[in-house]
């Protein structure tokens, strides 16, 4: 089977990864004994690095484990945690689930909207905050909730949302 | 130190330092994996959990020991082991609290889930958002493959069995069995036609298991005790305790180990404390978002996979949804269904086209644009989709419809005839404040 690679010109420019995440992703691939099913550990290593799955980032892993480009486009875009575009440094993500809504998410989500003026999927200039309505973050407990990047903050409202803010630079 | 918060599974959860290998044995922890390996066979084992009555806590309440039983013995090819953490269905949230706090149990119920089926290799499936939980059982795994109980010898007995890690990216069909499997190999998250089986042919097309977090942490307990103890708690057909995560408006939410069979009202009413404000209970999903709700009388039920059928519903994953008097219920199962129509993996048509219908004509119904046959409509929509969708998420996304339609149907009739909510719609303001058209200033629409 032939391998189709598609490259435009602006994905031309090498990608710039640290030493220790090539280290990573040779470890991600040994741990499976199919090369490709390293490739949701790949792009993890990636987006932690590079903050988003740049065109490079995708192309890298393609090859990495071996996997047509298109169709780790298809996976990346399967998934919704992969940033697909740059994202700000403190990515919150609202859950809107039915727990969450119950215990008032909707109207935290309103007042972050209010309090950034950005909406869902934006990012505010300054690239310090990215916002989105996500699905159940499993703390239904602790509804609302919300993540900021890889962070559970839970019990919210909007005092506590505002000072979670102040905290995040 | 205050008191245990349930008899098995919560006995210890909350023992400070029990992340780490010295505690968790200092408690009896890896004592089953001395008990079994090099001492019992495979067979006993697998005898053990069969006679103990398990069933799998991950949704569908299948016998853990007789799905154990269908790995082929005599197969020529690796055999896996795969433990689901991918905790997906809305409500639940119990598996979450038991690896950040007791990584080590799920890590000795995978060995000894894995001597059992005769497999050297253990994945643990993580939901994408669990990354923090991840290093939680990264370190412990490292501290276990130190303490010799994973590798090329578990505890001196001969047998190697190694756990990987791997972390998922956000797509709750990943919590179905052949999907996971799927995502595992590196492709995107979508069900496989069964049969065959996982049990037969999955991972690598190899013979797979596939459990939950919370039925391999019972395994150690069942193997180390016996089956007579483990059904001192639970009825006859529904053996042993049940971690419920309870949410929405009651004074103590919370992750709740109750005795199967426990009635619903005393979870909610005595162990949760009720509900807020002085207010009155009007609907609880008792199973996670997929299975359908009971209204207020029915709260007497029992928590066991049997009685909650018999009132057409399900124990499910756990997840208990309670809804308060102020809460619209058009509102809640738009939610729902919502989240259906953006997890459909678009595999096969009746889930991905109906799950659009069904956000469709509710948003019609929730915003006062709702049509006389609308609810009819629905009902086809719904009964197009159960039992002909690919997997179980359509029948899940069909079953809140049909059982928020049977309970309370009058609420869906009202917002057509009248153009408005019969609840005081409380819950997205402060308590009493009511609810006016600026809640959602615009509708969200299809999620994208």
């Amino acid at each position: 089977m032939s391998t189709v690679w598609v490259e435009g010109p602006a994905e031309r420019e090498p990608l710039a990864l640290s030493d220790a995440a090539h280290a990573e992703i040779e470890r991600a691939i040994a741990r499976y004994p199919s090369k490709r099913s390293a490739i949701l550990p790949v792009l993890w290593v990636l987006q932690r690095e590079l903050g988003w799955i740049s065109p490079a980032a995708l192309r890298h892993a393609a090859r990495a484990v071996e996997i047509p480009e298109p169709e780790v486009f298809g996976i990346a875009t399967f998934y919704t945690m992969f940033n697909l575009k740059p994202v700000g440094r403190h990515h919150l993500q609202v859950c809107m689930t039915l727990s969450c809504s119950l215990m008032g998410a909707d109207r935290l989500f309103r007042h972050l909207e209010r309090k950034l003026g950005i909406g869902h999927g934006e990012t505010t200039p300054d690239g310090r905050f990215t916002l989105r309505r996500v699905e159940c973050l499993a703390a239904c407990g602790g509804a609302p909730c919300l993540q900021v990047n890889e962070t559970y903050h839970e019990n919210l409202d909007e005092a506590a949302v505002d000072r979670l803010l102040e905290t995040l630079r | 130190m205050s008191a245990p918060r349930g008899p098995l599974l919560f006995a210890d959860i909350d023992t400070p330092g029990l992340t780490g290998i010295e505690v968790y044995r200092k408690g009896g922890g890896y004592q089953a994996l001395g008990q079994v390996l090099g001492k019992q066979t495979p067979d006993q084992c697998i005898e053990t959990v069969k006679a103990s009555g398990l069933r799998g806590r991950g949704g569908a309440g299948f016998p853990t020991g007789l799905k154990w039983s269908f790995v082929p013995k005599a197969s020529p090819k690796p055999k896996y082991l795969v433990c689901n953490a991918d905790e997906s269905e809305p409500g639940t949230f119990k598996d979450r609290e038991l690896i950040e706090k007791n990584p080590h149990l799920l890590i000795e119920g995978m060995v000894l889930a894995g001597f059992a089926i005769g497999s050297h290799t253990g994945y643990l499936y993580l939901r994408g958002e669990f990354a923090e939980i991840q290093r939680v059982l990264d370190r412990a795994i490292e501290e276990a493959r130190a303490a010799g109980l994973l590798g090329a010898n578990v505890a001196g007995s001969g047998f190697a069995f190694e756990i990987h890690t791997h972390l998922g990216a956000g797509a709750y069909i990943c919590g179905e069995e052949t999907a996971l499997l799927s995502s595992l190999e590196g492709y995107r998250g979508q069900p496989k036609l069964k049969p065959p089986f996982p049990a037969v042919e999955g991972l690598y097309r190899s013979p797979t298991v596939v459990n939950n977090v919370e039925t391999l942490m019972n395994v150690p307990h069942i193997l180390k005790h016996g089956a007579p103890w483990f059904r001192q708690w639970g009825t006859e057909k529904s053996p042993g305790t049940k971690i419920f995560s309870v949410s929405g408006p009651v004074q103590r939410p919370g992750n709740y180990e109750v005795p199967m069979g426990m009635p619903l009202s005393k979870l909610v009413n005595e162990l949760c404390g009720g509900m807020r404000d002085g207010m009155k209970l009007k609907a609880v999903i008792p199973g996670g978002s997929s299975v359908p709700p009971l209204p207020a009388a029915l709260l007497d039920t029992g928590l066991d996979f049997e009685s909650m059928n018999a009132v057409g519903t399900f124990v499910g994953s756990g997840g208990v949804i309670v809804m308060d008097e102020d809460t619209c219920l058009v509102d809640a199962l738009l939610n729902l269904i919502r989240f259906y129509c953006h997890e459909s993996c678009g595999k096969c048509t009746p889930c991905r086209e109906g799950t659009y219908w069904m956000v469709e004509i509710l948003e019609r119904v929730e915003h006062g644009a709702g049509r006389e046959r609308d609810l009819e409509v629905l009902l086809d929509a719904a009964d197009n989709i159960l039992g002909k969708s690919f997997c179980a998420l359509g029948d899940a996304a069909a079953m809140p419809v049909q059982g928020f339609l049977k309970h309370f149907r009058p609420e869906f009739e009202h917002h057509i005839t009248h153009q408005r909510c019969l609840a005081n719609r409380r819950r997205a303001g402060a308590p009493g404040e009511a609810w006016s058209g600026a809640d959602r200033a615009e509708p969200a629409g299809v999620p994208e």
